[in-house]
């Protein structure tokens, strides 16, 4: 092998690490720095600051000066526990309604004729084309008071009174389950269409009735999918801001509304980071553990 | 001709008050314009192992499909044990598939796999426990219960998927090219075990193969098949000694073919490429009428010397080809009119009195009693 080549080969393998590092590790380390600090009236907002020109008293003093106070404010007043609950309730029961909701249709295109797959799939990618905002702004006009939902459920004399959408949990529902909607199809889709079907012709001719292969063989078999789109799903929308933002309403905020109100309205820096840096320990990072191995045991498989 | 055995006094085929364990009538079966099967009548009974012979293409495996309810026929009856099978779903009928690449369940355990088609059945746990215990010990794979089938070598997951057909205790039990994935060695070897395996049971066996020695060796009868119709069915060594067709008979084996008209004592056949030929029976056919004489290469004898006196079926060509085997040597003869023999020598003996060599004249000659006579 050429030291040009092996080169190469190291570069191509180091690249995606630099990336993490440079665009993931850093930022994150700053976010966590500012969520030791002080909030500050000054530009940064915060306190301490690293002051190089004072040597190695500048460093101590930096590090003397960094706190815990956030964490224990964070942990202290109830709004920021029950903003993460809301937060983590309303992803749960979505990512809940878009696996009912995704996997028959991810199901009933891997039924359909291979050519009519691709056009399937399109569609249901076609969203995309359209920004994500404006998508988010045509469901505040839909949902509003006297908007095409309401209108139609009256002029079907569904309802005799138009019922109030905007502002409400459902409204977050709709939203979350309407974007999100492809992140739960496309890995669903992927695992279904790689489903022997002899696996399925095995089962019946083993005994088993079409309804119960469902359960025995084809489940278990698209869990990889599952998983996948349930975690595609939901830890986004554990984070979510436009949807509740736009959508919900101002009662009980989720956790991305919480630090967008600790960072632009009390200009709060530390504490906003400390609720990052909290959801990010107590949430994303047993995620990603369990993912893993989840992963690895169904590779084995 | 040399006597055929059956390799078991087993022929209930023959036997006009024996009632087949599996009637076929007149199935058809067709994909788009062409019939996969086309108007295929059989008959199976039960310990029968029957085997389906045929190119790739032939609707062999169609047939098997639509014997364990996998494909509807377009017309015709299966009939098992007096039941018309065609108001039966897949998962209520009374046969087992082995499909070629196994389609064992991935998710699941050796045990487990096995244990599928009882527990569908409701049977007790223990019951479940006891008969799936028996099986893999029955497949020589005990100890392989808690594995998954991606940690079994070829061999291993093949047994696995017999064990989860066979535990069912099927009418019949249906093996789609069972071998086909095995190598070689392993592939012989199997070979016996299934036959072992059919015969210690007593079940009925179906097995759809390419490969012909696969068939010759494990099955009682044959089932030739070719464009969804049955060319011929009969014991494997029938196949191979009486072909009722040019097509049978060069399918199943290699052969050489004598293309002439029946003579007027219908003891031979005249305007060959070897000249006037004789067979040992009278032939089925008029005098005047074309027939082909069919002769197989190991009946075929060559010589590098005129034979004195020269035998009957004699005649003389240029060695084209000389194909070393170990146990065999082929030859390929040109005749005068540019027809080739193929004569295959067992090497028995220590080196010929004189070897034969490329492009010298050498002798081919066959006993009457070698050439089967085709009519079609």
């Amino acid at each position: 092998m050429s030291p040009k080549r092996s080169f190469a080969e190291k570069l191509a393998v180091r690249i995606p690490y630099a990336w993490l590092l440079v665009f993931f590790l850093v930022p994150f380390l700053i976010v966590l720095r500012i969520s030791l600090s002080q909030p500050a009236l000054a530009q940064p907002p915060y306190a301490p600051l690293f002051n190089l020109l004072a040597g190695w008293h500048g460093i101590t003093a930096f590090f003397g000066a960094l706190s815990l106070d956030n964490y224990v404010l964070i942990g202290s007043d109830p709004l920021y526990l029950l903003s993460f609950v809301k937060s983590v309730e309303i992803a749960a029961f979505s990512t809940l309604l878009l696996l009912i909701i995704g996997y028959p249709i991810a199901y009933g295109i891997t039924r359909t004729p291979r050519r009519v797959q691709a056009a399937l799939m399109t569609l249901v990618m076609l969203p995309f084309w359209t920004a994500f905002l404006i998508r988010i702004y045509a469901w505040m006009n839909i949902l509003q008071h006297d908007g095409p939902l309401n209108q139609l459920l009256m002029a079907l004399h569904v309802v005799s009174t138009p019922p109030v959408w905007l502002a409400t949990d459902t409204a977050i529902y709709i939203g979350i389950v309407y974007s999100y909607l492809p992140f739960m199809v496309l890995p669903l889709y992927a695992t279904l269409e790689k489903l022997d079907e002899s696996l399925l012709e095995a089962a019946a001719d083993l005994g088993c009735r079409r309804s119960k292969i469902f359960w025995e063989v084809t489940l278990p078999l698209s869990a990889p999918g599952v998983l996948a789109g349930a975690l595609l799903c939901f830890i986004p929308a554990v984070g979510e801001f436009v949807i509740p933002d736009l959508l919900g309403g101002s009662q009980a905020p989720m956790i991305g509304q919480t630090i967008w109100t600790e960072f632009f309205g009390n200009k709060d820096w530390p504490a906003a980071a400390a609720v990052a840096v909290a959801l990010i320990g107590l949430l994303v990072t047993p995620i990603v553990i369990f993912q893993h191995q989840t992963m690895r045991a169904v590779e084995q498989a | 001709m040399p006597t055929v055995r059956s390799k078991r006094s087993f022929a209930p085929w023959a036997d006009s008050t024996e009632r087949p364990l599996l009637r076929i009538e007149e199935l058809s079966r067709r994909f788009g314009g062409s019939a996969a099967v086309d108007k295929l009548s059989l008959d199976i009974y039960q310990g029968e192992f029957f085997a389906l012979l045929g190119p790739s293409g032939c609707g062999k495996t169609t047939l098997l499909r639509l014997i364990a309810g996998f494909e509807q026929p377009d017309s015709g009856r299966i009939v098992l044990d007096g039941v018309d099978l065609a108001a039966v779903p897949p998962y209520r009928r009374p046969v087992n598939i082995m499909f070629q690449n196994y389609a064992l369940f991935p998710h699941l355990n050796v045990e487990a796999n096995v244990a599928f088609g009882l527990k569908q059945e409701g049977l007790a746990k223990a019951e479940i426990a006891h008969r799936v215990a028996d099986m893999l010990a029955m497949v020589k794979l005990e100890s392989f219960g808690r594995r998954k089938p991606h940690e079994l070598s070829g061999g291993q997951r093949q047994r696995v998927a017999l064990a989860r057909a066979l535990v069912k205790r099927p009418r019949v039990l249906l093996l789609d090219e069972p071998l086909a994935a095995l190598d070689k060695k392993l592939r012989d070897q199997t070979r016996f075990e299934l036959m072992d395996l059919q015969r210690k049971l007593g079940l009925t066996f179906v097995i759809v193969t390419h490969d012909q020695s696969e068939a010759m060796i494990v099955a009682d009868r044959i089932g030739v098949m070719d464009h969804g119709w049955l060319r011929q069915v009969a014991q494997p060594a029938d196949i191979y000694e009486r072909p009722n067709s040019r097509w049978v008979a060069d399918f199943v084996g290699d052969v050489n073919l004598f293309e002439g008209v029946v003579g007027e004592d219908g003891l031979s056949v005249e305007g060959t490429p070897a000249g006037t030929l004789r067979v040992a029976a009278k032939i089925d056919a008029k005098p005047g009428a074309t027939v082909w004489l069919a002769v197989r290469p190991e009946k075929v004898r060559i010589a590098p010397e005129a034979p004195q006196p020269p035998p009957e079926n004699c005649a003389a060509g240029t060695i084209v080809d000389i194909g070393y085997l170990g146990e065999l040597t082929i030859y390929k003869l040109r005749l005068a009119d540019g027809a080739i023999v193929t004569a295959a020598i067992a090497n028995t003996g220590r080196a010929a009195e004189r070897p034969i060599d490329w492009d010298e004249r050498a002798w081919m000659s066959f006993a009457p009693e070698a050439a089967i006579v085709l009519t079609i």
